[in-house]
């Protein structure tokens, strides 16, 4: 078909195949993509997408998240290393120093939620929860809802999302780590980084948000499938939601420096989520009474900051005067 | 670094990004300011140009008199104009009036200097070709008598219309100070 088309396919600069830099440690620069890509895919396992529907609902399943997630970073350092390239080195140590200091505060505040459901698999604190919002581990009290934003931030951190992608920073790094990968390698890196967006939508998902809770509706007692149906759609699009905030947090904000990237994470994030994990813990002893009443009260105030949002979005609306457009797609 | 001014660099870190965010969100629903060129434009760019614009040139051979004053003026000589006489009549005519699009920089020295505005930047901005050559512009084709002006204004109705447009090209934007004076009306 490229014969018949007027501008046809450069011939000189057709790639001849697995493309390997001749100075490169083959066999780990063509490993890396796989260790990185089962990192992400190992997390599958233990997401709740339904009551029933989830592979296997391992009593560690949090910690196990948190332990196969880590298996990133050895396989960014892999290819950081292996490439024998400056910027894919230095990609790959910023990943590594950023993943691993970040996991420090998604941590800690998965803790505060291990605490308050008192089990680690990914069922049980969801069922720790309620469908409604006030029995969302998001609104249990102040401390937990800080502890979300902590956790959300540092997620994006650890899954190198904007506004924290500074192993692949373009203006300095090329493209970090993946600087030498091309063709289905490059592929298996970006199919990561963009699944583990999902991944970290469907934890905060599980582990504040109620998870595939749904109201407990005649509509569902006598039918199973459609009580499944309802409990999948309802994880996938808060799960998906998360996503879109991610995609939206990349559109608002700028990258940041290493060193900022550092000092928000010690300085501010690890601090907070100590704090916030003490405040839970001191929380618990309050009265159950009082506990169901700050519960309602936070889940008023969420409800209250979501509508400042939206007024805050008409008033820029109405600021700029545009002209009225809405069309997702291009 | 002391508590208040770490508490206050949290507040403005959650407010700039609430902030922030809104304004993103808000811009869901506004046009986007970019267009779709070439593919989902209302109506050609060219069209909606300004009159001034300095696009690619182009001659309109039937009043260009032939005196050379623009192959003289270009810089860069893109612009080669072959004249030949006829012997038996005595008539000059146009061999060739080539414009070497690649090299033109758009200077507009040519369309100064033309006394009867002949040769004009055009709206017409889009130059893609498939190789050097197909960007040389052909305005002889075939030979071509030069244009004699007649004292006393033209006659020739056909030939009245293009005098007169080149003339207001001339007064309204090729000299420097017409342009100003033009845009004042």
């Amino acid at each position: 078909m490229g014969a018949h088309a007027v501008a046809r396919r450069p011939e000189p600069g057709r790639p001849a195949g697995d493309l390997i830099p001749a100075a490169a440690d083959a066999k780990l620069f063509s490993l890396a993509p796989y260790v990185v890509f089962v990192g992400f895919l190992c997390t599958f396992v233990v997401i709740p997408f339904g009551g029933n529907l989830i592979v296997a609902d391992l009593n560690i399943g949090i910690l196990y998240i948190l332990a196969v997630t880590s298996l990133v970073v050895v396989g960014i350092l892999m290819a950081g290393w292996s490439s024998n390239n400056k910027w894919s080195l230095l990609g790959g140590m910023r990943s590594a120093a950023q993943i691993v200091s970040y996991e420090i505060p998604a941590g800690l505040s998965v803790l505060t939620v291990i605490f308050l459901a008192g089990t680690l698999s990914m069922q049980g604190i969801i069922k720790a929860q309620g469908w409604g919002p006030w029995d969302w581990f998001l609104f249990h009290n102040p401390f937990t809802f800080v502890t979300f934003f902590l956790y959300f931030t540092a997620a994006l951190a650890e899954g190198n999302r904007t506004p924290f992608d500074i192993p692949e920073a373009e203006s300095e790094l090329v493209a970090g780590y993946v600087t030498e990968y091309s063709g289905m390698r490059f592929l298996f890196f970006f199919f990561a980084e963009w699944g583990n967006l999902y991944v970290i939508g469907a934890v905060a998902t599980t582990l504040f948000l109620g998870g595939w809770q749904v109201p407990p509706l005649a509509l569902f007692e006598n039918s199973p499938f459609l009580l499944g149906v309802a409990q999948f759609v309802t994880f996938f699009l808060k799960a998906y939601l998360w996503v879109f905030v991610a995609m939206w947090v990349r559109a608002t904000l700028p990258r940041v420096r290493v060193d900022q990237l550092m000092t928000l994470c010690w300085k501010y994030m690890v601090p907070l989520s100590f704090v916030c994990l003490l405040g839970t813990i001191g929380f618990m002893f309050v009265p159950a009474d009082l506990q169901r009443v700050v519960s309602a009260a936070m889940a008023g105030l969420g409800l209250a900051l979501v509508i400042i949002f939206f007024l805050r979005v008409i008033f820029q609306i109405k600021q700029a005067k545009p002209e009225l457009y809405f069309k997702p797609h291009i | 670094m002391n508590v208040a001014s770490y508490v206050k660099d949290i507040v403005d870190t959650v407010k700039s990004t609430f902030e922030g965010m809104s304004i993103t969100f808000s811009h869901l629903v506004r046009r986007p300011m970019t267009i779709q060129y070439p593919d989902k434009i209302p109506q050609p760019i060219q069209e909606t140009l300004p009159r001034r614009y300095r696009g690619i040139l182009e001659v309109d051979l039937d009043i260009c008199t032939g005196c050379l004053a623009c192959e003289r003026v270009c810089p860069i000589t893109c612009i080669t104009i072959g004249i030949d006489m006829i012997k038996e009549t005595k008539q000059r005519q146009f061999v060739h009036f080539d414009i070497d699009v690649c090299k033109c920089m758009y200077c507009g020295l040519c369309s100064e200097v033309c006394p009867t505005g002949a040769i004009r930047h055009s709206q017409e901005f889009e130059g893609a070709s498939y190789n050097p050559a197909g960007l040389v512009r052909h305005f002889a084709p075939q030979p071509q008598n030069l244009y004699k002006p007649k004292k006393g204004g033209e006659t020739e109705p056909k030939l009245i219309a293009k005098v007169d447009i080149g003339q207001k090209y001339l007064d309204e934007f090729a000299t420097p100070d017409g342009g100003a004076a033009a845009e004042k009306e």
